[in-house]
């Protein structure tokens, strides 16, 4: 055997050779044990569990109103812009940091392609790339401080949401593009928000961008040595550094993906609320959080799933629209999210404490 | 012979500290050898400094002769330098097969691996197994469980198959059975042995005479920065090697290095 550790490329070779393999040996734990287990390696059906009884429960309370292709679809379009934000804050928290940056990049970001496109006459596609230029560029900032310089990211983000909201509303004048001025001069800065009909769903582009964001991270994250490298860093930096991952390179562009995607999410504004506005967006920081812990991602990093932030974020939509269709008052919504949020964190730490 | 790892007048310090003074270190091929010291003596940052975890100040490394200038584990790594970490070094909420691969990941060929950069998992997955079931780790249950849920031996298991199925050149273990009990130990011990057998040599850093002197060929007595003296295991008592360390007592003559 002495060959294969000389050269893992012939790694297979041994595998021929060697009869005996290490083997699943079953242990009964118990119901409670089995359903800590299953949590443990899918960390998103807790958020799953709760999204299909919230639909449910509402789809029973509401009939047709709500259990229709038209109300369903209608929260996946309420919910793309957190949607978006919060795939960009789960990558993030995912390596144990956190954006407070998210919403100030999103809107700035948007504010850049409009005005670009407005003020400056540059062509829409260019103003488009240079928004999505400079939300990348805030965020490898963001990831240098905090890789580099090794400032806690609760600090780096929270003073660049400042710095990044100032900017916007000091560069955009705080003035507003109108949305018959865009749909006019350039209708591609609302391309997010034009809308097709399958069957009486009702989808939009951005809807269609955010479910294949969450897929495509789903997938990065989970089968590329990249997105294994990003778990490694939340869970123990350390750790991953001296097996070999260069924590510094994957922190930022940790940062920098979030920044891009974050600037995705400035678009994708724009098409949802029609003009460019800098006073627009500002709950997101908010809303991202939370539906990452929703999602059951952990903020102590290392845990959790990106599909877990898209029930996340669907969880709270089904309320938000549930709970308006039965004409309860908002602060509902608020109050049974807050309850969410408690609970989440709480099925999280008990899902840590694994013993075996 | 010419050692196959060599180091010369390694000066490392911190502060006003200075872990490492004019230190010399040689691991010969195929043997194992044993670093024992007292608390603060610097055996860690010695091991560090031809690891590639710290960069020495002064000094210099030699690997089969060759001069090298590691300036991360990374380096060492790719020059087939294993090492264990009393840590560990691994992400308790990963699976085994993710931290046994963790930074050499195999991808699959063809287009899913080139563009898509998808893992091989299937890959991965038996090769981690072989391995495993290579050292006698049979009692791990599942290739794809999380790492926290193994014991602490198991663990340790699983970090010596890392280093063992990579290391082509030096394997350095840090402390391998401090948190180990006795069973535990019993088991790393056997795989130390069982690593050296297929002709590669070991560093092992311990505060555990027993199995220092049990498994070593020759013991390096490292103190206040530097090397007292190399003693051969068979020839000196524990408590000479204790009183070396402490200070208790001064080396007659230095066992050739």
């Amino acid at each position: 055997m002495s060959d294969t550790s000389q050269n893992a490329d012939k790694y297979e070779a041994a595998v021929s050779t060697s009869e005996q393999v290490a083997e699943f040996e079953d242990t009964h734990k118990g119901f409670v044990g089995q359903l800590q287990h299953i949590l443990h390696v899918n960390p998103s059906f807790v958020p799953l569990i709760v999204l299909v009884s919230a639909i449910v429960i509402f789809g029973l309370l509401l009939g047709s109103k709500f259990f229709s292709p038209f109300a369903l679809t209608l929260i996946l379009q309420q919910v793309q812009i957190v949607g978006i934000v919060a795939a960009a804050q789960s990558i993030v928290i995912l390596t144990a940091g956190i954006d407070l940056s998210v919403g100030a990049i999103m809107v700035f970001s948007s504010v850049i392609m409009g005005q670009f496109t407005f003020r400056y006459g540059i062509p829409v596609p260019i103003a488009i790339a240079c928004g999505l230029a400079v939300g990348t560029a805030i965020g490898a900032l963001n990831g240098w401080l905090v890789a580099r310089v090794k400032l806690p990211p609760f600090i780096v983000t929270l003073g660049m949401w400042q710095i990044v909201l100032a900017t916007n509303f000091l560069y955009s004048a705080n003035e507003t593009i109108r949305s018959q001025d865009i749909e006019k001069n350039a209708p591609l800065l609302q391309l997010f928000g034009s809308k097709f009909n399958v069957g009486g769903a009702v989808f939009t582009v951005g809807v269609v961008f955010m479910l294949c964001l969450i897929f495509v991270l789903a997938y990065v994250l989970r089968h590329t040595a990249w997105g294994r490298h990003v778990y490694a860093v939340g869970d123990d930096p350390e750790a991953a550094e001296l097996s070999g991952v260069n924590v510094k390179k994957t922190l930022i562009q940790v940062y920098a993906l979030a920044g891009l995607i974050c600037a995705f999410a400035g678009w994708a504004l724009i098409g949802r609320i029609g003009s460019v506005s800098p006073t627009s967006g500002q709950l997101a920081n908010i809303e991202s959080i939370t539906a990452v812990v929703i999602g059951g991602i952990s903020l102590f990093g290392g845990r959790g799933s990106i599909l877990g932030t898209l029930f996340g974020a669907l969880i709270v939509g089904v309320f938000t629209l549930g709970l308006r269709l039965l004409g309860a008052d908002a602060q509902w919504t608020f109050l049974l999210i807050g309850i969410l949020i408690i609970a989440a964190v709480a099925t999280d730490q008990w899902i840590r404490k694994v013993s075996g | 012979m010419e050692p196959i790892l060599k180091g010369r007048n390694l000066v490392k310090r911190y502060g006003r500290v200075t872990a490492l003074d004019h230190c010399d270190f040689d691991l010969m091929p195929g043997e194992i050898l044993g670093v024992i010291g007292d608390n603060g003596a610097g055996k860690s940052t010695l091991i560090k400094a031809v690891s590639g975890a710290v960069i020495p100040d002064e000094g210099e490394v030699w690997l089969n002769g060759e001069p090298v200038n590691f300036i991360s584990p990374i380096d060492a790594r790719e020059a087939g330098i294993e090492t264990v970490y009393q840590t560990l070094a691994m992400s308790p909420a990963l699976s085994i097969a993710d931290n046994i691969f963790m930074g050499r990941e195999i991808r699959k060929a063809g287009f899913m691996g080139k563009w898509l950069r998808q893992l091989d998992r299937s890959a991965m997955e038996r090769f981690a197994r072989d391995k495993l079931s290579e050292l006698g780790l049979m009692t791990i249950q599942n290739i794809n469980q999380a790492v926290e849920t193994l014991s602490g031996g198991q663990r340790q298991g699983v970090a010596v198959a890392r280093a063992a199925a990579f290391g082509s050149k030096v394997i350095i273990l840090d402390e391998p059975t401090a948190a180990l009990g006795v069973k535990e130990s019993r088991k790393v011990l056997e795989l130390i042995q069982d690593v050296k057998s297929r002709g590669i040599p070991i560093i092992l850093i311990s505060h555990n005479m027993p199995h220092v002197f049990e498994v070593s060929d020759r013991i390096h007595i490292h103190r206040l920065g530097k090397r007292l003296t190399m003693i051969d295991p068979k020839d000196h008592s524990m408590s000479d090697a204790v009183a070396y360390m402490t200070g208790a007592k001064e080396p007659e003559q230095m066992v050739a290095a």
